[in-house]
């Protein structure tokens, strides 16, 4: 094998990989292109909407994050204040006071304060709500339905592919806007 | 007594006819009327804290752009370990613990492929940077990427301990591991199954502190495996890795062991962990040249015929791998419910039947489904087939080589080798030696 063709073949070899790095580039950039044609500035985040959850309480055990990102919050103008709340209390409580055996949430997150007679409001303890839909699917049945589940944005961390959402049996856990980033039930759901 | 019972009985199937009507609807009630406060009562607003401020995303390429252009200056031009290891920590610091992994190159195209097979899927635009930058740095200055930007390949690196020399055949065969999993997880996300990558990233839930037990499990396997194979995931998993080692293959410039010429010295032909150094080929031909030719027309002669036979193995599997998808196993359990083999409902399958959505529907949906499993499968069969013959032919092809270079395909630029070479101690020093000459002659 002389020099000059061993140096020919070197070059030939420079010259298919300078080829094949254009056409990568140009593919690249096409796909890019193509794909970037189609694509949204708007970000989007995952939510729950409340109106199709079921409260199967996977919630509160299939995100990523433990404690879940999921809270129940209250929608306040929809609430009825009763004494007898279905949100707060166990179905079968003998007394409607704050006695922890009376109380549905696992781990007591609604604190309930006398407003005037005959009504109390009802809180949710951020910090220690897990999530699990209980007091929703009582306050669904047994009242204004203003307790929900919504998958709160200060603890989400927008998992590329949301546990939640893909265990979810109803499919209401679906991506919305940014810039709405919560699908709310009363007056403030309207605006 | 027995009135009150039955009294009682009556009253819970009213409560429970009237619970599931209710709960079936689960819109908002006015069972209750609003009260109307004596008192100057205020009722409270919903709180809503907003998710991640769109800043940090744009803060977020750009610190992209920066860490890529850092590393690639560091491992090129600079050749410092050293400065390449705190762009390193600094990567796994913002890109991991700060920003929370999501969304990562590695699991971007994931996105992409859904992009490219379902039209009404919209894209994220941060999506399209993340997944692109380091793909075109690569074609210019190969996988800097993996040295000192990637935060999982960082954690991992941080781990090393005293990493293992595998066998060469164990290696060649756990290497072809990444590209099955690119092509199983461009299936189940362009059919809209599953971002598997996602949701099996070990070293995500190190930088959220948080996981379940699996994960965790997962988590604590891989870094204790890292300290004896370097970087388990990276060489022998990461999909992102295998769209990086093409472009790489043809990048414009790459990392070199030696600054200048190679002196044949041997003493870096241990230094890579990766296994990504290459030896010169020894001097003697170990064949004759009609032989290879002739091996190399075989392998050409029986390329199409393992990519039929492999597109139509794996197109045959649809009704297995299809199950990924949550909706074919649904429509399955449900017929199967239906058939009576099984007695008792699930959540899943008690959803839907309240939903009212009929069973037809719903076997449509997953026979669509299993056709599209049926199209990729033939695509990802096809590809492998050819992915597993070309590097057949690889092997095969005698390649001439006088120095100890980096394998393109693999090396991850992490510039541990540089100082194991002579050449390099010898650059170092130089500019220190014209210093010291410079000060003798202006003494003199």
């Amino acid at each position: 094998m002389s020099p000059d063709k061993n140096e020919d073949r070197i070059r030939r070899r420079d010259f298919l990989r300078d080829g094949l790095r254009t056409v990568s580039a140009l593919a690249l950039g096409g796909a890019g292109g193509l794909i970037a044609a189609k694509s949204t500035l708007n970000r989007t985040v995952w939510q729950i909407d409340p109106n199709v959850c079921v409260q199967c309480e996977r919630c509160a055990t299939n995100c990523v994050l433990s404690p879940s990102a999921v809270k129940c919050v209250h929608a306040y103008d929809v609430c009825g204040y009763c004494e007898l709340c279905g949100g707060y209390h166990e179905p079968d409580a003998r007394e409607t006071d704050t006695a922890a055996e009376n109380q549905l949430c696992p781990t007591g997150a609604i604190e309930r304060t006398f407003i005037e007679d005959p009504f109390y409001e009802y809180t949710i303890i951020e910090e220690k709500c897990i999530g699990c839909g209980k007091c929703v699917k009582g306050c669904n049945s047994f009242g204004n339905g203003s307790l929900y589940l919504q998958i709160r944005h200060d603890r989400c961390v927008d998992c590329n592919d949301c546990a939640i959402a893909k265990s979810c049996p109803s499919g209401a856990v679906r991506r919305v806007p940014a810039e709405h980033p919560y699908i709310l039930k009363g007056q403030q759901g309207r605006v | 007594m027995t009135q009150t019972n039955a009294d009682r009985a009556i009253r819970l199937v009213l409560l429970t006819v009237v619970m599931l009507a209710w709960t079936a609807t689960g819109l908002t009630q006015d069972r209750f009327p609003r009260p109307e406060f004596e008192t100057a009562y205020q009722l409270p607003r919903t709180t809503t804290p907003g998710p991640r401020a769109l800043f940090y995303q744009i803060l977020d390429a750009a610190a992209l752009w920066i860490a890529l252009g850092l590393a690639s200056f560091f491992a090129l031009k600079t050749r410092s370990r050293r400065a390449l290891f705190i762009l390193m920590i600094l990567s796994v610091g913002y890109f991991g613990f700060f920003r929370k992994g999501c969304v990562c190159p590695v699991g971007s195209f994931q996105n992409v492929s859904l992009a490219l097979a379902d039209a009404s899927y919209a894209i994220p635009l941060v999506v399209i940077v993340f997944f692109v930058t380091p793909l075109i740095f690569t074609l210019f200055f190969g996988r800097t990427f993996c040295a000192a930007v990637c935060p999982l390949g960082g954690v991992q690196d941080l781990f090393i301990l005293k990493p293992l020399k595998l066998p060469p055949i164990v290696t060649q065969t756990l290497r072809l591991l990444p590209t099955v999993y690119l092509g199983l997880a461009v299936l189940f996300a362009a059919t809209g199954s599953a971002f598997i990558v996602c949701r099996y990233d070990p070293f995500v839930s190190i930088f959220r502190f948080n996981g379940n037990f699996g994960i965790i499990l997962l988590t604590g396997g891989f870094l204790l495996l890292s300290m004896f194979i370097a970087r388990p995931y990276c060489q022998f998993l990461c999909p992102y890795g295998v769209l990086l080692g093409w472009l790489s293959n043809l990048s414009r410039r790459h990392v070199k062991i030696t600054p200048d010429d190679c002196i044949e010295c041997r003493l870096c032909e241990e230094s890579c962990p990766f296994d990504a150094i290459r030896k010169p080929t020894p001097a003697k031909v170990p064949e004759s040249r009609r032989q290879g030719i002739r091996r190399l027309g075989i392998l050409l002669m029986i390329l199409p015929i393992i990519i039929v036979f492999s597109g139509w193995t794996v197109s045959r599997l649809n009704l297995v791998l299809s199950r990924v998808h949550s909706r074919v196993r649904l429509a399955e359990r449900i017929r199967l419910e239906d058939s009576g083999v099984f007695k008792n409902s699930t959540l899943e399958t008690r959803t839907f039947r309240s939903s009212g959505t009929t069973t037809q529907t719903l076997f449509d949906d997953a026979v669509i489904i299993q056709k599209r499993y049926r199209t990729g499968g033939w695509l990802l069969g096809g590809f492998l087939g050819l992915v597993f013959m070309l590097r057949l032919i690889g092997l095969s092809v005698r390649r001439t080589r006088t120095d100890y270079e980096p394998d393109r395909t693999y090396c991850l630029s992490c510039g541990r080798c540089f100082k194991y070479c002579p050449r390099e101690h010898a650059r170092i020093a130089a500019p220190i030696q014209s210093q010291k000459e410079a000060e003798n002659e202006t003494a003199e």
